[in-house]
């Protein structure tokens, strides 16, 4: 297997040559379906923000989104009047090299037009993607997120510790893998905290968590769906120490918020939980909206373990199914990349499973496709929050 | 970690090998394949324990006799807390085991779900 990707201007390479559609009000969203859906199995992804309030991490998220490896051309669509600064995000694209198109709907006269200038450019930048050069890549160069969804007993024990080995490899080989979701940390902060590579890293991580269960003690509900319950998990800490295992056993080099970089190889934690006081509603709302901070942060691909049976795919990269469950998996194999309920069965190691993943990662950088892509799922959802900049002791010394 | 070898190895000798043990000082066991209503299970060696009602993939029994207000420990690590006596062999979940952090949120009738 030869890696392969595109080249960026900043000195990322990209694994996929997306043209990203990218509405920045809701009263845009069909304008900008309508122009990527006869592209939808041509790599033209939608993604975007529903908002009309202002919100600086969301204007942050789109321009990490729109300036993601993976993607190549930009078009942005624009009701005309919403609060987004469209060309602060369309100079931003621009400096970058891509190219950037914004449509302004009530400026080109509505949506049979808008819908008509965006196909026109689409086209043309998909053409010009298609024929651009690529060039070698290594693992070093990854950045890989892992999040787990529909979570069931069988995910701690299979799933989760898989991508937990393939992790351990990818980091041993130089790339930077990113773990998330400090909710469903809640109940492991001080194991995590002691594999932190400084005292003060270790701190930051348990504030983090800290700050999680706050956050949701005030809300009510714990970052737990009754399928969960279904699955066999009975709490919280239970689903939370099955989680921890998606991060390995490496020594974690950082923590991390929402569009951060990683700034090496190395393992981090991404801290998904709103700064300041309990304003926005649940930190993410599903687990899409956790997969588009992952890919925010320069994810390259996004390893899903699921133990009920998760399908969802993702705008701008890709997502690699992990099936916990071997009788979920035998129910829907169509939609799962791995199937480590073997492990559960006796049928396959965890070493096995792991370094499975890890193939199957780098061959998405050799022409290789996840279920989710082949079905087309390109879900995306990004929402109101609010952050502080992270704190001096996060990242690792330079 | 230690859950890794114990999915390897971890069947107790003298336990039913539809059981998973993760970790030695856990006081519950993994079902790692489906056990139908009306068969028995060993645990550790005692007289076998029938099954009133189906334990699915991925569900928890009692290892020992837990006491109400005892940590239930899975992974080497509490979980939660027992909220009534729990029989050696008995369904470990939501009817039985609370959180020490948020309520569990579900949709699982009193008798859990099963």
């Amino acid at each position: 297997m030869t890696m392969r990707g595109w080249l960026r201007s900043d000195g990322r390479k990209g694994i996929r040559n997306t043209v990203v559609v990218g509405y920045l009000v809701e009263c845009a969203h069909h304008v900008a379906r309508e122009i990527a859906l006869p592209f939808r199995e041509e790599g033209v992804h939608v993604i975007g923000f529903p908002g009309c309030y202002p919100n600086a991490y969301a204007e942050r998220m789109m321009e990490r989104l729109c300036t993601h490896p993976n993607v190549g051309a930009v078009l942005l669509v624009s009701l005309g009047c919403e609060s987004f600064d469209k060309r602060a995000l369309e100079r931003a694209v621009r400096a970058t090299g891509r190219p950037v198109e914004t449509i302004v709907i009530q400026g080109t006269g509505g949506t049979r037009k808008s819908i008509a200038a965006g196909r026109a450019f689409v086209a043309a930048q998909r053409a010009a993607l298609d024929a651009a050069p690529t060039v070698p890549m290594d693992v070093s160069e990854l950045v890989i997120g892992t999040v787990c969804g529909g979570s069931d007993g069988t995910s701690g024990i299979s799933g989760n510790p898989a991508a937990g080995r393939a992790f351990d490899m990818l980091v041993e080989a130089g790339a930077a893998c990113i773990f998330e979701e400090t909710g469903e940390l809640i109940g492991c902060e001080h194991i995590m905290a002691a594999r932190a590579a400084t005292p003060e890293l270790g701190r930051e991580l348990e504030a983090s968590v800290a700050k999680a269960a706050r956050y949701y003690a005030t809300l009510g509900y714990g970052s737990f769906a009754a399928g969960n319950a279904e699955g066999g998990l009975s709490t919280i800490e239970e689903k939370s120490m099955g989680a921890y295992a998606k991060s390995g056993a490496s020594p974690i080099s950082g923590l991390i918020k929402p569009g951060d970089l990683p700034p090496r190889g190395g393992l981090y934690l991404l801290d998904v939980v709103p700064d300041g006081e309990v304003r926005w509603g649940f930190p993410n709302i599903n687990d899409n909206a956790e997969i588009a901070e992952l890919i925010a942060c320069g994810s390259h691909a996004v390893l899903f373990v699921t133990g009920r049976g998760s399908v969802v795919g993702s705008a701008i990269s890709p997502v690699v199914k992990i099936c916990a469950n071997p009788e979920t998996y035998r129910r829907m194999e169509d939609d799962m990349d791995v199937d480590a309920g073997r492990i559960i069965e006796g049928r396959a190691t965890l070493d096995e499973v792991g370094a499975e993943i890890r193939d199957l990662v780098i061959g998405l950088a050799a022409g290789g496709r996840t279920r989710s892509e082949e079905l087309a799922h390109q879900e995306f959802v990004l929402t109101y929050k609010s952050f502080e900049p992270i704190g001096p002791a996060c990242l690792p010394a330079a | 970690m230690a859950m890794s070898r114990a999915v390897l190895e971890g069947r107790a000798e003298d336990t039913d090998g539809r059981l998973l043990l993760l970790d030695p000082s856990d006081n519950v066991l993994v079902v790692r394949a489906r056990i139908p209503a009306g068969e028995t299970i060993r645990v550790g060696g005692g007289v076998p324990v029938p099954v009133p009602a189906d334990l699915p993939l991925g569900h928890k029994i009692a290892r020992r006799p837990i006491a109400a207000g005892e940590k239930i420990v899975k992974y080497g690590a509490p979980i939660g807390t027992a909220t009534v006596a729990i029989d050696l062999g008995a369904h470990v979940h939501v009817h039985n085991v609370k959180s020490d952090y948020t309520p569990t949120y579900h949709l699982l009738g009193g008798e859990a779900g099963r």
